[in-house]
């Protein structure tokens, strides 16, 4: 007998993908200490779209770059699923960028030798059950111009191919670092509309990290930080179109 | 300005790894510069000054017997300065100690006062008193190599008769620098062969040579006709017995160190090139790299007013520090070898005099070579920092552009990984960088290959010469030729299985306008002991009609097979001959003449006779026969097989030791500098590149591999390109090396060019390891703040 609808069970795991708590971060330079970031505690939901907000210094990339295992913390712990970030080691934190993680950078960071779908093929090529570079490309509206060098695409369509790259993995996470930061305005709402629809669509976890707070709008939730401390957490009950934001 | 200063040498300090490779390039070109050069400059002088202070003659000859009373008509010779009549015999010499007979040259000294020409410098001891038989000068190396000193004794056959002789002292000769007999031999053995001198008086007694001589050395008046004394010494000598006079060319021992001195000058200017060469373009493409890497900078200084020439003049001191530093370094290296070197050459050419001196013309010629070459490889890139607008400058550099070549149109391309991909837009990119790197890379394997190929050369002649010609286990030279059955004698001898006899007569051969001396060796048809075979070991038989010429004296006489030839027999009568050419037999030691042995001896108007025999004997027994033939009166020489190959081997390994082992050093710094250099560019070029590939998840190896497989192939290019180049220097230097007495085949083996890639590979692999280092500490969090 099938049990009534009422009863169903909650669709969204109990369990978040990223865990953490008490994480901090000091960076020694010599005689000065940096606090990058106070003890913070953080869940991360599947499907979610959360953005990161706090003026320059304030440790936004630093969070981004533990989370997504190219730093560690300088105590507490990060638990992605059940693997604890904070005690892998070098190997184990490639392997878990490799397998589970897709980044998007302020300066794209695109391979200058590659066309636009060598650049994700270099990524398919070492991912598990990855999509075809083209859909990829076609997802960030870019399938005329798969063929061209990063030196003859237009910023925002460098940062495109750069979305496409990071989600042709099928990643659990996307972490975008600044990704309008250098792009005009025009460019920068293209990208950003990519970005809404790629977690719409696909419902993958995308954290964006940003200082311009009219971005906030686009998430699930808005976590603000300073002077490397969480200082407020707020939720969108309706996430804006980034058509309809402004800057 | 001096702020400037400051950034020259914080910028070295930031290059230091690329900047020590350069100082080791330039090190290594300045110093073998520097040591080749002193080398040169120092057996020059060395031997200019032994020949000036000890009166070396100008030109020699020998003959059987004639009398003193035609000193004054070989005197009257124009162009004659001094003539110094001697008396020189080869004796049997019975050293103790030494199983088998050592041969010594014993060479006649003036009752009273010094001779005139080819002057002893005595180092010990006296000289002999006048007509004691018994009293011998030695040479330096035949005593030191036999353990002789002042006072003690060693037997002689002087004559015919076993006698005693007491060592007087000991002298070093400007004639017997390269002491060497003549018997078959082509490197000095100084415990089988040595200088011995004598009294006048005494040697005419023994020798029955009252009012005689057989050797004469004589000393030209500046500007004389060294041609038209030697004619004219021949035309008064042919009556005696003459060998025929020759000058200073054909002297051995003056031949041997002129080849030696000339060695120095080849190899001073390939290597210095090489290094040199290489060395601009390093410098080039780190400077290029280093003006990009900073061009901000350069703007700005430039919106800060410092002028072009100033900046550009900045770049280039610091491409100088290292050229300055290295060709330092290399200068005091070189002079240090060069000091060390000299005392090694001073001992094995026995100069008098061993002092080295540094010249400082050519530690001044070396530094302006190395600073010349310092500038022509920066001035490139120091110059481009004059054309750079500053407000250009201060942007960002537009990224590489890429594009598709035709490569890509093939179904290959397809296949191939977005890895792969990489490797080879980055390669074509570069294609002058890529294509100059592999130049290099193949130029250090071809030197490599080259040096181990003499080896190769070296024992293909040991194997063809012990193996296929000379197969006696002694060879007996006559004092002079012996009719009738002068092998019967030896043949008797206990353990004496086999006996050869054979005939050697000295000719003097012309063909057309071309006229050379040499020897006519008669063999059997049927000879075993010893054969005609050449380099490709084919074995060739004489024949009655005609003779048959070494390829060297072919060549020198430009004669082919068929060609007839003039032949005066330098002995006897004097007859002349005009034979056929039979046959050129391309062989690697010797250099004569053959004819079938009955066919010499009708030529000649003799019966059986000979000039010395070869022998098969029972190893057991050798004792036995040694000491049998050191009472032979007939024997003037012997060669023992066994004693020649170990002489031959134990020669080459120490002077190619450090041939070797120099080479060795310098192939494998010109690999690692070339390699650790475009690696360590490339990995400035495409280090953001690198860090985001690990940044989306690869790992160190793979993005090691993306790097280093760039020069991988670089390498791999580089191997064929390597083996053709070793090829042509092995035939380059194998020209050089032929000499009268062997010529050198070219050879190439695969095994010797697997070990010479294995260096080069093991170095560039080094190289590789070195950067890898740097790889893996790369910064992945700095690059994603910045762009290039
Ligand atoms: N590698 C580092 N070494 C030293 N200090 C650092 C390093 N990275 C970041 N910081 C410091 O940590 C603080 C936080 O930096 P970051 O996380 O980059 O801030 P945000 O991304 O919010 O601008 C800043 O004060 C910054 O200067
Ligand atoms: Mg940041």
């Amino acid at each position: 007998m099938q049990a009534p609808l009422e009863f169903r069970p909650p669709a969204v795991p109990a369990r978040p993908v990223f865990r953490a708590r008490a994480l901090t971060k000091v960076y020694v330079m010599g005689e000065v200490e940096v606090r990058a970031l106070e003890p913070t505690d953080l869940d991360l939901w599947a499907e979610e779209m959360v953005v990161v907000l706090g003026p320059s210094g304030s440790g936004k990339s630093t969070l981004l770059n533990i989370l997504g295992g190219l730093d560690v913390p300088t105590s507490g712990h990060v638990v992605f699923h059940d693997h604890d970030l904070s005690a892998a080691d070098e190997a184990e934190l490639t392997r878990f960028r490799r397998e589970h993680v897709g980044f998007v950078f302020q300066f794209f960071n695109l391979l200058p030798s590659l066309t636009a779908a060598e650049n994700v093929r270099l990524v398919t090529e070492i991912a598990e059950r990855p999509m075809d570079p083209l859909e990829a490309l076609g997802l960030v509206g870019l399938s005329e111009r798969v063929d061209h060098f990063p030196a003859q695409l237009s910023g925002g369509e460098q940062q495109r191919v750069a979305i496409a790259r990071a989600i042709a993995k099928r990643p659990d996470v996307l972490l975008c670092d600044e990704p309008t930061g250098s792009l005009d305005y025009e460019t920068g709402k293209i990208v950003l509309d990519v970005l809404e629809r790629v977690n719409r669509e696909t419902g993958t976890l995308t954290v964006i990290v940003t200082h311009n707070a009219a971005i906030g709008a686009l998430g699930d939730r808005i976590l603000r930080l300073r002077d490397g401390r969480i200082v407020r957490e707020e939720r969108n009950a309706v996430r804006a179109s980034p058509a309809d934001i402004e800057w | 300005m001096r702020t400037l200063h400051l950034k020259v040498l914080r910028d070295a300090v930031h290059a230091k790894g690329q900047l020590t490779a350069i100082l080791v390039l330039v090190a290594c070109g300045v110093s073998v510069f520097v040591m080749l050069r002193s080398m040169h400059g120092y057996l020059r002088g060395g031997q200019e000054r032994y020949y000036r202070e000890y009166a070396f003659g100008d030109v020699f000859a020998h003959v059987t017997r004639a009398p003193l009373s035609l000193e004054p008509r070989v005197a009257a010779v124009e162009g004659v300065a001094a003539v110094y009549p001697r008396l020189v015999e080869d004796v049997l010499l019975d050293v103790p100690g030494l199983a088998e007979p050592a041969t010594g040259r014993l060479v006649s000294l003036p009752d009273a006062g010094e001779p005139p020409l080819n002057r002893l410098a005595l180092r010990e001891g006296g000289l002999p008193s006048s007509g004691r038989r018994d009293q011998v000068v030695l040479s330096v190396a035949f005593a030191r190599a036999n353990g002789l000193r002042v006072g003690d004794r060693l037997g002689a056959i002087l004559n015919g008769r076993l006698e005693s002789l007491t060592v007087v002292g000991t002298a070093l000769s400007p004639e017997f620098i390269y002491e060497i007999s003549g018997y078959g031999q082509i490197f000095p053995d100084n415990r089988r062969f040595g200088a011995l001198w004598m009294s006048r008086s005494a040697m005419e007694t023994a020798f029955e040579m009252e009012g005689a001589f057989d050797d004469l050395v004589v000393d030209l008046s500046p500007g004389a006709s060294e041609a038209g004394v030697i004619a004219a010494l021949d035309r008064l000598l042919d009556p005696y017995g003459n060998a025929g006079a020759y000058g200073r060319d054909l002297h051995v021992s003056h031949e041997f160190l002129e080849g030696e001195i000339d060695e120095t000058t080849i190899t001073a200017s390939f290597f210095p090139a090489v290094f040199l060469v290489v060395t601009a373009f390093l410098l080039h493409s780190t400077l290029l790299r280093i003006v990009r890497m900073e061009r901000e900078q350069i703007g700005l200084m430039k919106a800060f007013g410092i002028t072009p020439p100033a900046l550009a003049l900045h770049y280039l001191q610091l491409a100088l520090i290292p050229v300055v530093l290295g060709s330092l370094v290399g200068a005091g290296l070189g002079l240090w070898m060069a000091e060390a070197m000299a005392v090694v050459y001073a001992q094995f050419f026995q100069f008098p005099e061993v002092g080295f001196t540094p010249d400082p013309g050519v530690v001044g010629v070396g530094l302006g070579i190395a600073m010349l070459t310092g500038v022509t490889g920066a001035l490139g890139a120091a110059m481009s920092v004059t054309r750079l607008h500053p407000a250009v400058a201060m942007a960002p550099p537009a990224p590489p552009v890429f594009r598709e070549g035709p490569l890509e149109r093939t179904r290959l391309w397809r296949a191939l990984s977005a890895e792969g991909r990489i490797i080879v837009r980055n390669l074509s990119r570069t294609r002058l960088k890529s294509l100059s790197t592999v130049a290099g890379i193949g130029l250090s394997l071809g030197i490599l290959g080259a040096l181990f190929s003499m080896f190769d050369a070296i024992d293909t002649i040991a194997r063809v010469q012990f193996d296929g010609v000379q197969r006696e286990d002694v060879a007996v030279y006559f004092h002079q030729t012996r009719s009738g059955n002068a092998e019967d004698a030896l043949a008797r001898m206990p353990g004496v299985l086999a006996v050869e006899p054979f005939r050697t007569v000295a000719v003097r051969f012309s063909h057309g306008p071309r006229e050379e001396r040499s020897v006519i060796l008669g063999l059997d048809v049927d000879t075993k002991l010893r054969r005609m075979v050449d380099a490709r070991s084919v074995v060739h038989r004489p024949t009655p009609d005609g003779v048959v010429l070494g390829a060297l004296l072919a060549r020198k006489l430009d004669a082919e097979p068929g060609d007839r030839v003039r032949m005066e027999v330098v002995e006897g009568r004097r007859r002349v001959h005009d034979v056929r050419v039979a046959g050129v037999i391309d062989e690697l030691m010797g250099g004569g003449g053959y004819m079938e042995k009955a066919a010499l001896h009708r030529m000649l108007g003799e019966g059986p006779t000979a000039s010395g025999a070869w022998l098969r004997i029972d190893e057991a027994a050798d004792a036995a026969v040694y000491e049998a033939l050191k009472h032979s009166p007939s024997v003037a020489g012997i060669q023992v097989r066994e004693l020649t190959i170990r002489g031959f081997r134990e020669t080459i390994e120490q002077s190619f030791a450090i041939a070797l082992g120099s080479t060795l050093v310098l192939g494998m710094a010109l690999v690692m500098a070339i390699v650790y250099n475009q690696t360590r560019i490339s990995l400035s070029e495409r280090g953001r590149e690198l860090a985001s590939l690990r940044v989306l998840g690869f790992d160190r190896r793979e993005v090691a591999r993306m790097l280093l497989g760039e020069q991988a192939i670089l390498v791999a290019a580089a191997l064929p390109l390597g083996v053709l180049l070793g090829w042509f220097l092995t035939w380059l230097v194998i020209q050089r090396f032929e000499s009268d007495l062997f010529s050198m085949p070219v050879v190439v083996t695969a095994s010797t060019y697997v070990r010479a890639i294995a260096v080069v590979v093991v170095s560039a692999v080094l190289s590789g390891l070195l950067v890898r280092r740097r790889l893996d500490r790369l910064d992945l969090i700095a690059v994603l703040k910045t762009r290039e």
